[in-house]
């Protein structure tokens, strides 16, 4: 008697959290994925077996699938996820982190300093470029009314173009017809495989200083009144003025910390996988994934560090894919699909409760 | 009573028999008993949550009781939702209106059952017939063409009556019709339920206010915390007897209040002006001075400017001309943040917008205010324990409902609770001046006699308090002196004690007071 209690405590409990429909959302996904594979003439069931034996096949790869692969994702996701929790969509991650990818290759080729000053430097200056690039859209929204999400999607063009048109300067094009910027300097690189051979080539420890930013937003979210307020503003803009909080300078916060947030993923993958920036034929697409990143991990920090692992994890899995990788672009789209309409799933379930009458 | 003639005490029109629901291992209803009658008005009395909108609910569709049976007209039904409802007879007029409000009266009570031309277009012609037809035939006179933006909230609430019975209810449920209307739409509402029910209709109203039971009802139900208390023919039984039945010990009408001498002058305004969102002036010279141990109410009619007064003292507004001191400094067109510091706190009267982050839990709701403040936080890190021990304390102190609530959202709690939130976080402030905008707004009497103390305690503390409200009853008991706004000036002056509802009322509507 009491044990069936439990067990329904606990399947009320599971029903409520968002977690369980994350994981319902992936199974889902991947049952799609699975049917896209037998269209496409594979073996599903070999196919995923392939995709996460070679996630998983050596140090090499885990370093791939975990490191290089995840680390701007964790940071972009966690740029959406903190704008999600102060009631801004930043669409904008992408052209936040061109940007800060920009202002580290500048720094990191032009400046000439030590590694214990030239790294940080590098990152100040993407740090700085991010606030301004997210700082700047809050202040047209507060100055002028303009819609963030509109500006965002704008300046994400502006940052795509200001880039191009840095690498092709003179001064920064490594010449030769080629179409990307010059190397960075030795001193401005973090990447740790020299060290660990175990590890993939281009492994950096940019993993830790992403680390370090999921716990610091998660303390600043739950446990200060800087996040309080941030809060109170997303989730009722009348009542936290009333209540005497400074809504205006609240969106103006939470965009320029979007924005280093963004920007330091561009900074880490410049001085850790590319040592450089190279001309754009289209969008990267960092930043949005981020908006995918941060659904996946219901815009909790911890969630999004999950999420930005599992989704780097699928996108190395995916290109050492014996089936078109695109597969695993249709296994994410799904499930952020399931994750938007997991509150529909959360109504039917709950409304079925009502009407059983318990 | 002669309004017993029109009833038909031998068909009963709703009979609803032990209704239990279980919300989980809640029970909002256990074991309701309701007959009506056809022609009968009938009140559904209790408290804040005690069930009342559960079992209209049930009737409605929206809800399946756990057990229990449903007569309609004699005949057992099982309803399955609102559509089933309607086909049945039953219309529901909801508390918060559901009409689409760049569309004309006409339009959004024909929408969804519109009559059609051939080539599918809609016979406005006839449509408009039908409802004049209508509304003539009730005494609910509505321009049909007029767009519901431009009308009053009684005017909509009389859209929403004749689309319920454009769709041909015999069974109209009223879902606290009366929480936003004037004391004049008020009357005619009232007036409006005898037409319909002198026409046969059957009318279930859902109240806590007693006043309307006595005015409209021939029958009132009881329901206290989800149990059925009694039936009582409402004539034989007093507004004493009603309360004590709903709230199950006996209440206080009459605020006490001791008298005592106003002290230095805490706000002082003279001569403001500001216009509406439409550009509109609507406060046009104001002057106000509300002093430390005293309670100025501020009577008037809905939109005569009160909404703009409130908004500036509290600084979610400019002024365009004039000047507003508090305690002798200058807090004229000020932030929320800086008249706050000066002294200001307020019960705002859109507990949804302005008092509460519903997403927020009670206790972050506590102290929205005080975040930077130690204990609650030390050098920006939060405290959760001062933050938690703050809200239990209150929420004790408060009597606020649920116990053990402080990690709930506020979204979850109650509409009378929800303001227990923001008085108490307001009172706690204790700041010198107090501005309650219609603090008790929704509330059941219980309630109200809380809220109604904690406000002469301030008073007593000798803290000044602003009292802004359209229940002239809570403006004559509560204040010390009364103001009387008319188009956005202070057109008289009275004190409580002399006060009276027929010469507020004159003055109200813009009459002088020594008119008779």
């Amino acid at each position: 008697m009491k044990n069936s209690i439990n067990t329904k405590r606990f399947i009320e409990k599971l029903q409520e959290s968002a977690f369980t429909y994350t994981l319902i959302s992936i199974i889902i996904g991947f049952i799609v994925g699975a049917i896209a594979l037998l269209i496409a003439g594979y073996n599903p069931i070999e196919s995923y077996g392939k995709l996460f034996g070679v996630i998983f096949r050596s140090s090499k790869n885990i370093s791939y699938s975990f490191i290089e692969y995840s680390v701007p994702y964790i940071l972009t996701g966690l740029s959406v996820a903190f704008a999600f929790k102060t009631g801004v969509f930043n669409i904008g991650a992408e052209g936040q982190y061109v940007m800060g990818s920009v202002a580290a290759m500048l720094v990191g080729a032009f400046v000439k300093a030590p590694a214990f000053i030239h790294i940080p430097l590098c990152i100040i200056a993407a740090l700085a470029a991010g606030a301004l690039w997210g700082g700047l859209v809050g202040f047209l929204k507060i100055r002028f009314g303009a819609h963030e999400v509109l500006c965002m999607i704008m300046f994400n063009w502006i940052a795509y173009y200001f880039s191009n048109f840095i690498v092709n300067l003179d001064w920064v094009n490594v010449g030769d017809g080629k179409t990307w910027s010059v190397p960075i300097a030795d001193t401005a690189k973090i990447t740790i495989s020299d060290w660990l051979p175990g590890l993939s080539p281009k492994a950096h420890f940019g993993v830790f200083i992403a680390l370090i930013c999921v716990v610091v937003i998660y303390y600043i979210i739950n446990r200060t009144t800087l996040g309080f307020k941030l809060k109170a503003v997303g989730f009722n803009r009348s009542a936290a003025e009333y209540a005497g909080i400074n809504a205006n300078g609240s969106v103006l916060t939470a965009l320029s910390i979007s924005g280093m947030l963004a920007s330091l993923a561009g900074a880490l993958q410049v001085m850790g996988v590319t040592y450089k920036v190279s001309q754009f034929a289209g969008q990267e697409g960092y930043g949005f994934q981020g908006i995918t990143v941060a659904l996946i991990g219901g815009t909790n920090p911890f969630g999004v560090l999950l999420g930005a692992e599992f989704f780097g994890a699928m996108k190395f899995g995916g290109t050492r894919f014996d089936a078109p990788s695109e597969i695993v672009d249709i296994i994410m789209g799904c499930i952020v699909l399931c994750i938007a309409i997991s509150s529909l799933l959360k109504m039917m379930i709950s409304s079925k409760k009502n009407k059983g009458g318990v | 009573m002669e309004e017993n003639g029109r009833i038909d005490m031998s068909r009963p029109t709703v009979e609803m028999k032990n209704i239990v629901k279980m919300f989980g291992s809640f029970k909002a209803n256990d074991g309701i008993n309701l007959t009506v009658h056809k022609g009968e008005i009938h009140a559904i009395l209790g408290e804040n949550g005690a069930g009342k909108s559960t079992l209209m609910n049930i009737l409605y569709g929206l809800y399946h009781p756990t057990s229990g049976q449903i007569f309609i007209n004699g005949k057992e039904v099982s309803i399955s939702g609102p559509n089933k409802a309607i086909e049945l007879g039953i219309g529901m007029v909801h508390q918060h209106f559901m009409l689409v409000q760049p569309f004309t009266v006409a339009e959004n009570i024909i929408l969804g059952m519109e009559p059609m031309l051939p080539g599918g277009r809609v016979n406005m012609k006839a449509a408009r017939a039908k409802v004049n037809e209508i509304s003539a035939r009730y005494g609910l006179e509505v321009n049909a063409d007029a767009k519901i933006e431009d009308i009053s909230v009684g005017m909509q609430q009389r859209a929403e009556i004749l689309k319920v019975l454009y769709r041909g209810a015999d069974i109209l449920i009223l879902d606290e019709p009366t929480a936003s209307l004037t004391p004049q739409e008020i009357e005619e509402l009232i007036e409006i339920m005898h037409n319909l029910a002198r026409e046969g209709k059957t009318v279930i109203l859902i109240t806590h206010k007693l006043k309307e039971i006595k005015a409209a009802a021939d029958y009132c139900t009881i329901i206290r915390q989800g149990k059925y208390i009694n039936t009582v023919r409402v004539a034989d039984t007093t507004e004493q007897q009603l309360a004590a039945m709903m709230v199950g010990r006996s209440v206080e009408f009459k605020v006490d209040k001791a008298a005592i001498e106003p002290g230095e002058v805490a706000l002082e305004v003279h001569d403001l002006h500001a216009k509406d969102y439409r550009n509109v002036e609507v406060l046009r010279g104001l002057d106000l001075t509300v002093r430390k141990g005293e309670i100025v109410g501020i009577a008037g009619i809905d939109g005569n400017g009160q909404t703009e007064l409130v908004e500036i003292l509290t600084g979610l507004k400019k002024a365009t001309h004039g000047a507003i001191t508090m305690n002798g400094h200058d807090a004229y067109n000020k932030t929320p943040r800086q008249l706050f510091d000066m002294g200001i706190s307020s019960i705002p009267a859109d507990r949804h917008k302005h008092g509460l982050v519903l997403d927020f839990s009670v206790e972050d709701n506590l102290i929205l205010q005080n975040a930077d403040e130690k204990p609650y936080s030390n050098h920006g890190a939060l405290n959760f324990k001062a933050i938690d021990e703050h809200a239990k304390e209150l929420i004790e102190k408060y009597d606020i409902r649920p116990r053990g609530c402080e990690h709930e959202p506020a979204g979850d709690l109650s509409g009378g609770n929800q303001q227990k939130v923001i008085i108490a976080r307001e009172v706690t402030n204790d700041k010198d001046l107090l501005i309650a905008v219609n603090p008790t707004r929704g509330l059941d009497v219980g309630a109200i006699e809380y809220v109604h103390k904690y406000i002469v305690d301030q008073r007593n503390k000798h803290k000044a308090v602003l009292l802004v409200s359209f229940e002239l009853d809570e403006v004559m008991s509560l204040s010390d002196r009364i103001d009387v706004i008319f188009e956005g000036k202070i057109v008289g002056s009275m004190s409580g004690s002399e006060a009276d509802e027929k010469k507020l009322g004159l003055m109200m509507a813009g009459g002088s007071a020594h008119e008779e």
